[in-house]
C-alpha cells in the first residue's frame, strides 16, 4: 500500500507510530498527483511548496495532534488567506482573498496541510464540473464520464487517490451527487450545522460545507472539526457538536428507517433502485425497522430549487462589478457599460443563465407568482420531512437518480442536466443533513446511497452510515488509474 | 411562460449582463423551459401556507458594538482592478 | 404662490445612527478618517463575507421608532434591495422592505402658532453606501474614486407621510424630526457631515382635488434652507408646467445649490426594479414587549416634555419654552443657568438674543461655542450688581463666546467696569452740556430728542460704561440748573 492510498485515520496511526512522517505523506500525494492529474484533472492549484513547508513545520513538532500532517485539498469557492480561489471562473481568475473561511481555517489550526484548490462548476452552478472556466474533472472510474458536480474536483481527487480527504459545498446535490458518482463519501450537514464565513456564495439560504472522504469514520472526523458555532456567520448555531467518532458503533438494531417512495419512482434507473434496496435488506438484516413512507412534495422541489437557487444567486453574485477585484472590462467608457462588460467577460453561460432566472423571478410582477410562491412550497417540502421524521431515525434513497453520465452527454439539454439533482435537492429545501454512501457498481460505475437525517442530527446519519459501510465492502474498491 | 426577446433584454439589463442577438434568442428559449418546468408549481395549491422566510428557528443573533480593527487599505485595495490614491477608480458614471 | 394649486410634500430622513461600528461588521464610524482606512470583507462585499447586525443598531431604532411615536412590531427582518453602483459593494444594499423595525408613528410640529400633526409612515434599519469622489461635476468627471469608509454604516430612515403643504411645514418637520432625534440620543444629526439627510417628494394638485399629482424626489438637500428653497423652485416648476399643459415625469431630481434650482438626474429614464427579497444571510429579529419597555424606560426627557416643564416650573411664554428645547444642548445649558440664577426670563432673553445671534453668525452649535453657562451667570450677575452695564453686557458676552474667558477676566483686561460714581460723570457731563449750548435751547424748548443727543455724548466719552440710570438722573440735575 501506498501512503496516498491510505485514509486518514490509518494516516494518523502511522503518524502516531513514529512509521512514517508529514513530509512523507505530502510527498506520496504531491506524486499522486503528478501521476494521475492530467487524467482526472480535479486541481485548478496545487500548493506544493507551501504543503511541503507546512508537512516538514508540523514535522518539526514531534508529536501529532488532531489532523496534524494530513493532507486536505479545498473546493476552490472556499477562501484561502494568500492562496488563488478562482470559483472556477474567469471572473476571479486572479482573486488572492485578504481573508481566511472559518472551516479551512479550523482546519489549518488543526495541523492539515493545505495541498491545493480543487475545480468545481463556475459559482457552483452545475452538476458535472463541466460549467468549469478552466477545464473539466473527469471520473475517475471512466475518464469518459463526469465526477458530477458542483464539488467534481473534490470528489474525483479524493477517489483518485489525490487526497486523502477534501471539503466540498452542497446547494441542492453538489456534495453528495459527485460523492455518488466517484464512489466515496459526502456529507452535506444540516444547515447552520457548519459556518459559511469565507465561503464564496451561490444561494445563501441553501449553502453548506461539507466532507468528502474515503470512509465514514474520516467523514465524521473532519465534520467534527469544522462544524459548530461560528459568530461570524449568522445562522452557524450555537448547538453542541457530539462526538459523531464515539457515535460509530456499528450498530442499526431497532433504528426506524424509512424510504420514500417518491423517491424510487419514475426516472431512477433500475440498477440504482436494486442497489439502494439491497441495502435496505441488509439494515433489516441488522435489525433496523425498514418502512416505506411517502414525501408527497417531492416532485416540487426541484423546479422550486429552480426559482429560488437562483433568485438568491443573482444577488450574490451582484458583487462581482469590477470595482473592487476580479476581473475588468477596461475598454468600457462609462460604469454601465463597464459592469456590464466586466460581467459579459467574467461569468460563462450557465451563470448568466442562472442570473437571469432569479432575476426575473424576483422581478416586478412576476415576485408572487416565482419566487414567493416557491417559498411557501419550500414549506410544503419542509413539512413533509417533518411528518415522516415523527416517525423514523433516518430517510434513506438512492443520491442520484443514475450512474456517471459522460463528459457533453448532456450538455445543453438543461432539464437533463438539472434532473441529476432531483433526490438531493430536497434535502436542502428542508435544511437537513444528507450522506452518500457507496452501496455498489453497476456497469463499472458507483451508486450511491442517500441517508437524511432529522436536523442537527448528524450523530445518527454517521452511525447508520457507518454500520452499513462496515457490514459491505464497497468502499474498499478503488477505480484504477493508469499510472503513466 | 414563454420569455419574449424584450424581457430577456430587460432581465440582463437588470443585472448588467451584456448579451449579443444570439444570446438572447438563446437565453430566451432556455429561460422559457426552466419556467416552465417551474410553472409545474402551479399544480398544487399554496393558498394559506406561509412561506418558508428562513429555514432555522433562530432569531435576533447580535454582536456587540465594539470596534476591532479594519483591514490594512493595501489588502483591501491588493485585489482592484484599477485603484488611485487609495481608492477604487471607476470609469465615469453618466 | 398660486393660490389655486395645494403643494404635497413627503419626506424621506436617512439619520445616522449613533454606533461605534458598523450595522454588519466591527469597522468604526468615525468621520474624516483616510479614504478606504475603515473597511473590511463585509463592508467592502467581498465573496464569501457574512454580515452579523449589531446590537446597538436595533436598540437605537427602537428607541427612535418611540421618540416619534411608532409602534414597535414583534417581528421584523431584513432585506435586499438590488441595484448596480459602484459605491454599493454588495450590489445591494441590505435593508427592511415589508416588515420594518418602526411604524405608524407621527410628529407635531407647529405652524404659526398652530399645532400640526404630520404623519411617519415608518422608519427602517438599514446600511449606508460608500462614497463616490468626483473629479468636478459628475456629469462631466472622466472617472470617479470610490471611498468605502462609510459604507455599512447603520442609518435609520424616517419616511414621513405626504402630510406636508407647504416649504415651511417641510422645514418645520425636518427641524422637530432633527431635535427629536437629538433628544432621543440616536443620532448626532449633522446635515454637514451627511449624519442626516432629507429626501424630498413633491407633486402640486389643483385644491380640491384628491389625487396625487406627478410626483418628483428631490435629493441633495444638505440644508434646511436648501429643502425651503428646493420645495419652493420645484413646486413653481410643477404649478407652470400645470399651467402651460406640459408633461411633468415622475423622476429624481438633484438640488443645485449652486444655480438654486433642481435638475434631472437621469439621462435616460432608467426601469427601476429593486427585486427586494428577504436577507437570506440575516435570521428575523423579534422584538419582546420587555425589550421596548426597558428602551422605553431609558428615554431620556423629550422636547415636548422639556418644553412644558419650562412653562411651568419658570413660567417661560410657549415661545421661549420651544426655542430652548431645540436641542439639547440648547436645553442643557438654559438648566445649568437657571439652576445657579433664578430669573429665567432674563437667561431665555440672552440665549435667544444675542447668543443665538453670535451662534448663527459663525455658524456654530451651541456645543461648539466657548461661551460656559457659569460665564453666562457670571455676566449676568455682574449685569445686576451694576459692575456693567447691558450695553458692555454684549461685549463682554461676544468676548466670553469667542475666547473662553471669564467675564471678570475680560471687563478686568479691557477696563470694561462701569462708572456709577457721580464725582467721575459730573464734570464730564457739565463739560458736554457747556459745548452745546444750542441744544441746551432745544431742551429747554421741550424736544425730546436733546436729552438723547447727551445721553449717547456722554456714552461715547466714556466708551459706553457710564451707568445709564445715573447719566440720566445727573444731567437731568445739570439741565435743569441751566436757567
Ligand atoms: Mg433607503
Ligand atoms: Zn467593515
Amino acid at each position: 500500500m501506498e501512503l496516498y492510498e491510505l485514509t486518514v485515520h490509518e494516516l494518523q496511526e502511522l503518524l502516531a507510530g513514529g512509521i512514517t512522517s508529514s513530509a512523507e505523506i505530502v510527498k506520496s500525494v504531491l506524486a499522486r498527483i503528478d501521476a494521475v492529474e492530467d487524467q482526472v484533472k480535479s486541481f485548478i492549484t496545487v500548493t506544493r511548496e507551501q504543503a511541503l513547508d507546512k508537512a516538514r513545520q508540523v514535522d518539526a513538532q514531534g508529536s501529532y495532534q488532531g489532523l496534524a500532517g494530513i493532507p486536505m485539498g479545498l473546493k476552490d469557492n472556499i477562501c484561502t488567506r494568500g492562496v488563488k480561489t478562482t470559483c472556477a471562473s474567469r471572473m476571479l481568475a486572479d482573486f488572492i482573498p485578504p481573508y481566511e473561511s472559518t472551516v479551512s481555517r479550523r482546519l489549518d489550526q488543526q495541523g492539515s496541510v493545505l495541498v491545493g484548490k480543487l475545480n468545481m462548476d463556475e459559482f457552483a452552478m452545475g452538476s458535472s464540473t463541466e460549467n468549469s472556466a478552466f477545464f473539466a474533472t473527469r471520473n475517475p472510474w471512466d475518464l469518459t464520464k463526469v465526477p458530477g458536480g458542483s464539488s467534481g474536483g473534490s470528489a474525483a481527487a479524493v477517489a483518485a487517490g489525490q487526497i486523502p480527504f477534501s471539503l466540498g459545498s452542497d446547494t441542492g446535490g453538489s456534495i453528495r451527487q459527485p460523492a455518488a458518482y466517484c464512489g466515496v463519501v459526502g456529507m452535506k450537514p444540516t444547515y447552520g450545522r457548519v459556518s459559511r464565513w469565507g465561503v464564496v456564495a451561490y444561494a445563501s439560504s441553501l449553502d453548506q460545507v461539507g466532507v468528502l472522504s474515503k470512509d465514514v469514520r474520516d467523514n465524521a472526523m473532519i465534520m467534527q472539526i469544522i462544524a459548530g458555532h461560528d459568530p461570524l456567520d449568522s445562522n452557524c448555531v450555537d448547538l453542541a457538536v457530539p462526538d459523531y467518532v464515539a457515535g460509530l458503533d456499528g450498530s442499526v438494531r431497532g433504528m426506524r428507517i424509512a424510504y420514500p417512495r417518491e423517491y424510487f419512482g419514475v426516472g431512477v434507473n433500475e440498477s440504482v433502485r436494486d442497489l439502494v434496496m439491497q441495502a435496505l435488506k441488509k439494515y433489516q438484516e441488522l435489525g433496523a425497522i425498514v418502512e416505506e413512507a411517502s414525501l408527497p412534495h417531492s416532485e416540487y422541489a426541484l423546479p422550486a430549487y429552480y426559482l429560488l437557487g437562483p433568485a438568491e444567486a443573482s444577488a450574490n453574485l451582484a458583487c462581482f462589478d469590477g470595482v473592487r477585484f476580479g476581473c475588468r472590462d477596461n475598454t468600457a467608457e462609462n460604469v454601465v457599460d463597464m459592469f456590464s462588460g466586466t460581467r459579459d467577460h467574467g461569468f460563462g453561460d450557465e451563470v448568466k443563465r442562472r442570473i437571469m432566472l432569479g432575476t426575473f423571478a424576483l422581478s416586478s410582477g412576476y415576485y408572487d407568482a416565482y419566487y414567493l410562491n416557491a417559498l411557501k412550497v419550500r414549506r410544503l417540502i419542509a413539512n413533509d420531512f417533518t411528518k415522516v421524521f415523527n416517525d423514523y431515525d433516518i430517510i434513506i434513497a438512492p443520491t442520484t437518480p443514475t450512474t456517471a453520465f459522460g463528459l457533453g452527454e448532456q450538455r445543453g439539454d438543461l432539464l437533463t442536466i438539472y434532473m441529476n439533482d432531483v433526490l438531493t435537492v430536497p434535502v436542502n429545501m428542508a435544511g437537513l443533513p444528507g450522506i452518500s454512501i457507496p452501496c455498489g457498481f453497476t456497469g463499472g460505475l458507483p451508486v450511491g446511497m442517500q441517508i437524511i437525517g432529522k436536523a442537527f442530527d448528524e450523530a445518527t446519519v454517521y452511525k447508520a452510515a457507518y454500520a452499513f459501510e462496515q457490514n459491505t465492502d464497497f468502499h474498499t474498491i478503488k477505480p484504477q488509474l493508469g499510472v503513466r | 411562460m414563454a420569455l419574449t426577446i424584450k424581457e430577456v433584454e430587460h432581465v440582463a439589463q437588470l443585472a448588467r449582463l451584456k448579451l449579443t442577438e444570439e444570446e438572447k434568442v438563446k437565453f430566451a428559449q432556455q429561460l422559457s423551459t426552466v419556467l416552465d418546468y417551474a410553472d409545474t408549481l402551479n399544480a398544487i395549491s399554496t393558498e394559506g401556507v406561509e412561506p418558508l422566510i428562513h429555514i432555522l428557528p433562530i432569531r435576533n443573533v447580535f454582536r456587540e458594538d465594539q470596534r476591532k480593527p479594519s483591514m490594512e487599505r493595501e489588502e483591501i485595495l491588493a485585489n482592484a482592478p484599477l485603484a488611485e490614491g487609495f481608492q477604487y477608480k471607476v470609469p465615469k458614471i453618466m | 404662490m398660486s393660490p389655486d394649486y395645494e403643494i404635497v410634500i413627503g419626506l424621506e430622513v436617512h439619520a445616522e445612527l449613533k454606533t461605534q461600528t458598523k450595522i454588519f461588521c466591527s469597522c468604526s464610524t468615525a468621520f474624516g478618517a483616510e479614504p478606504n482606512t475603515q473597511t473590511c470583507p463585509i463592508c467592502a462585499g467581498f465573496p464569501g463575507a457574512l454580515p452579523v447586525l449589531n446590537r446597538q443598531v436595533v436598540d437605537l431604532a427602537i428607541r427612535a421608532g418611540l421618540a416619534l411615536h411608532c409602534e414597535i412590531p414583534a417581528m421584523c427582518k431584513f432585506d435586499r434591495k438590488n441595484y448596480f453602483y459602484p459605491d454599493l459593494p454588495h450590489g445591494y444594499q441590505v435593508s427592511q422592505f415589508d416588515f420594518p423595525v418602526c411604524k405608524q408613528g407621527y410628529l407635531d410640529i407647529d405652524i404659526e402658532g398652530q399645532k400640526k400633526r404630520v404623519g411617519v409612515t415608518r422608519a427602517h434599519m438599514e446600511e449606508d453606501a460608500g462614497k463616490l469622489v468626483h473629479q468636478g461635476d459628475i456629469t462631466t468627471t472622466p472617472f470617479s474614486l470610490v471611498d468605502l469608509n462609510r459604507s455599512g454604516v447603520a442609518l435609520l430612515e424616517i419616511v414621513s407621510e405626504p402630510d406636508m403643504r407647504s416649504a415651511q411645514e417641510a422645514r418645520a418637520y425636518l427641524e422637530k424630526l432633527r431635535s427629536m432625534l437629538l433628544f432621543a440620543g440616536v443620532s448626532d444629526c449633522k446635515m454637514q457631515e451627511g449624519s442626516l439627510r432629507c429626501d424630498a417628494n413633491v407633486s402640486v394638485r389643483p385644491f380640491g382635488q384628491q389625487e396625487f399629482g406627478t410626483r418628483c424626489e428631490i435629493k441633495n438637500l444638505n440644508s434646511f434652507r436648501a429643502l425651503e428653497r428646493a420645495i419652493e423652485y420645484e413646486a413653481k416648476r410643477h404649478m407652470e408646467a400645470l399651467e402651460d399643459g406640459t408633461e411633468l415625469f415622475q423622476e429624481t431630481r438633484t438640488w443645485d445649490e449652486e444655480k438654486q434650482m433642481t435638475r434631472s438626474m437621469r439621462s435616460k429614464e432608467e426601469a427601476h426594479d429593486y427585486r427586494y427579497f428577504p436577507e437570506p444571510d440575516l435570521p428575523p429579529l423579534f422584538i419582546s414587549r420587555e425589550w421596548v419597555d426597558e428602551v422605553r424606560a431609558a428615554l431620556p426627557e423629550m422636547p415636548e416634555q422639556a418644553q412644558q416643564r419650562l412653562m411651568e416650573v419658570y413660567g417661560l411664554p410657549e415661545y421661549d419654552a420651544a426655542l430652548l428645547t431645540l436641542t439639547p444642548e440648547t436645553l442643557d445649558f438654559f438648566d445649568r443657568c437657571v439652576q445657579e440664577y433664578p430669573d429665567a426670563k432674563t437667561i431665555a432673553n440672552w440665549m435667544m438674543g444675542e447668543f443665538s445671534r453670535l451662534l448663527n453668525q459663525t455658524n456654530q452649535e451651541i456645543g461648539d461655542s466657548h461661551l460656559t453657562p457659569d460665564h453666562l451667570v457670571q455676566m449676568l450677575r455682574l449685569v445686576d450688581d451694576g459692575t456693567i452695564s447691558g450695553k458692555i453686557a454684549k461685549t463682554v458676552l461676544e468676548d466670553m463666546f469667542n475666547s473662553g474667558q471669564s467675564p471678570q477676566e475680560i471687563i478686568k483686561a479691557k477696563g470694561l467696569v462701569q462708572i456709577s460714581d457721580a464725582d467721575t460723570l459730573l464734570p464730564l457731563i457739565e463739560d458736554i452740556v457747556g459745548a452745546n449750548p444750542k441744544v441746551v435751547e432745544d431742551y429747554k424748548s421741550g424736544k425730546g430728542k436733546a436729552m438723547g443727543f447727551f445721553v449717547g455724548q456722554i456714552m461715547k466719552a466714556t466708551k459706553g460704561q457710564a451707568n445709564p440710570a445715573l447719566v440720566n438722573e445727573l444731567l437731568k440735575k445739570v439741565l435743569d440748573s441751566i436757567q
